[in-house]
């Protein structure tokens, strides 16, 4: 069982959204529950949701491999999306993001060895004013005006909730 | 103070709710369309207000209206495009945080105005939580009865979504955009048809930035004439600006176009002037795809006139001397700031952002990073500025959409403007190298 009966009601209630026949436009809301449930998007999840979608697998392959913030690969517990694009970089996004790496002493695009933390680089957030900014999935809360000692502060915060 | 017409009453408390924004005069403008206008006359206000698209491109919003196809029998649809990804660019994600009614409230009176019974909200991905605000915001206008069947007792009637987007920085162009809300990949469309005429599911649609829409409400409720008093000339109305980068005060603002933009950068009131001791050194106006301008031509044109905040101002001179008004999103650059490193960043995104529809757009894009890249890392070559330019050249305008010109813009301007930090890159690699590992190394203490 990949969803829970409230999420398949849920999922009924996403495709009364859209014109008769329009269903395939419920596909990245419900890719995006799918991800909350189980982290990521394996090809047997993918498949189930083109069960549940009457949509052919290729038709949400497609659609998740296209789109960043969808997870094809197993993720940490965080994720943890931190903008890298010019006006973040202006104000010292480049090095809090060494800053980091050394923290939880992993690269860019690597999970912490305890299963806690994915750390993966993003475009542009809309937080232009407020950089550097990071993002935390599952919920994506926006963290702004990041140093690294408020980045420290959140890891600390978010091991000792795990 | 400049006259504010979208964020008169941002710092109000609880202006988030129903109850508070209609307290201080929310929905009003629903309740003069559908009782006292009839769509035609709405369409007729906003045309006379002389609004212009607020997502970048400044096309007149009344115009792209009318071009709506009325005789097809099909449904008509109103798409928001609140997919706000443009680099500087962060003033929808404001609104929409801070005043979600008011969106609602443009989207109820502009889908009136076109006819559309059923609309969306496509709100980029990332901004999960501003789609969970929203999604609030708009059960609270259905309990009210302002959304769905019979609005406010009318025979008009209408549902409103929010569609969420999945991390694309390409659907925040109107045909990508629509694309992804059929659930597809985000590829551009060939236009035309436009969507005027075939959009959403095929059916005539529009699609307009969420500053646009909410700026509708105001003009039913002063009338067009009124908008078009505030600004100068065919830039009429208020314009959020964002602004980023080494000020003493980044933010949201509401100007009146028409300010200064010396005004803008160094008064109280705005931006309040350059990081402390710091002198400015250049702007990207209007999102990171407009030209950037070297200090002395963002305050002044190339005729020596003042450069003002308006679409007509900051592109006076064209590409060899000025830029464009674009998003709103400002991005300032102190005296700190290397040209080459920005631009390599600003080429990456563009690289990992082109949807790889077409060749030169998906090739160029990763060949200018690239060459960036070299230079700003000490292995480039004095002939690489000018394959920049080069490369810059074959993608503009042989794309199917304008992110090619987003990609190529930026490179052939800093290399305009600034081609003696260029040379300088290629003949002493060492010296911005040492600079920024200096950087890092104090950092890091």
């Amino acid at each position: 069982m990949f969803f829970s009966e409230s999420r398949i009601k849920e999922i009924e209630e996403i495709k009364k959204r859209y014109p008769e026949g329009r269903h395939k436009s419920a596909l990245l809301p419900v890719l995006h529950l799918a991800q909350a449930d189980h982290s990521w998007l394996s090809v047997d999840l993918m498949d189930e949701v083109a069960r549940l979608l009457k949509l052919e697998p290729i038709e949400v392959y497609e659609v998740a491999s296209f789109y960043t913030m969808f997870h094809l690969k197993p993720v940490g517990k965080y994720v943890i999306e931190v903008c890298r694009t010019g006006p973040c970089c202006n104000v010292g996004a480049e090095e809090l993001i060494h800053h980091m790496e050394d923290k939880l002493g992993i690269r860019i695009g690597e999970t912490t060895s305890d299963g806690l933390f994915t750390l993966k680089t993003v475009e542009c957030l809309a937080a232009c004013g407020t950089g550097p900014v990071l993002q935390i999935g599952p919920e994506y809360h926006y963290h702004e005006n990041l140093t690294p000692e408020k980045f420290d502060q959140l890891i600390s915060e978010l091991r000792a909730k795990a | 103070m400049g006259k504010k017409i979208l964020l008169e009453h941002v710092d109000v408390p609880g202006i988030q709710t129903l109850e508070v924004y209609r307290k201080m005069g929310g929905y009003q403008a629903v309740e003069k369309a559908l009782k006292s206008m009839n769509p035609d006359e709405v369409v007729e206000e906003v045309k006379k207000s002389g609004l212009r698209g607020r997502g970048g491109a400044g096309f007149p919003t009344g115009m792209k209206w009318s071009f709506l196809d009325k005789k097809s029998d099909k449904p008509r649809y109103l798409v928001c495009n609140a997919d706000e990804s443009e680099p500087g660019t962060f003033k929808d994600r404001y609104l929409m945080q801070r005043i979600p009614h008011m969106l609602i409230e443009g989207m109820i009176c502009s889908s009136f105005a076109l006819g559309a019974r059923t609309s969306y909200i496509y709100v980029r991905g990332e901004m999960m939580y501003v789609i969970r605000i929203l999604e609030k915001a708009i059960a609270e206008a259905y309990a009210a009865g302002l959304l769905g069947k019979n609005i406010l007792g009318s025979d008009y009637s209408l549902d409103l979504y929010v569609q969420p987007g999945g991390g694309a920085y390409i659907c925040g162009e109107e045909t990508a955009l629509l694309e992804s809300l059929e659930g597809k990949r985000g590829n551009p469309r060939n236009k035309p048809p436009f969507p005027a005429v075939w959009g959403l599911y095929g059916c005539p649609t529009v699609v307009n930035n969420v500053e646009t829409i909410a700026d509708v409400p105001w003009i039913i409720n002063h009338g067009g004439d009124a908008y078009a008093a505030i600004g100068i000339g065919k830039s009429t109305g208020t314009k959020l600006i964002s602004a980023c980068g080494n000020i003493k005060k980044p933010g949201v603002y509401e100007i009146e176009l028409g300010v200064p933009v010396e005004e803008f950068i160094y008064s109280d009131e705005y931006c309040g002037g350059i990081t402390e001791g710091r002198k400015l050194k250049a702007v990207v106006a209007g999102g990171s795809s407009v030209p950037i301008l070297p200090a002395d031509l963002i305050l002044t044109t190339a005729n020596n006139e003042k450069r003002l905040m308006t679409y007509e101002s900051l592109s006076d001179g064209g590409f060899v001397s000025g830029t464009m008004l674009g998003s709103g999103g400002f991005i300032v650059f102190d005296d700190r700031q290397c040209i080459v490193r920005n631009l390599w960043n600003f080429s990456r995104f563009y690289h990992h952002e082109s949807c790889g529809q077409c060749s030169p757009c998906r090739e160029g894009t990763g060949w200018m990073e690239k060459v960036l890249h070299r230079i700003e890392h000490g292995h480039g070559k004095m002939s690489d500025i000018d394959l920049l330019v080069d490369v810059a050249k074959k993608i503009e305008g042989k794309t199917i959409c304008p992110l090619g010109e987003a990609a190529a813009w930026p490179v052939a301007s800093a290399i305009r403007h600034f081609r003696a930090e260029f040379e300088e890159h290629v003949r002493n690699p060492d010296s911005c190298l040492k600079k920024h590992l200096h950087r890092e190394a104090a950092l890091a203490h």
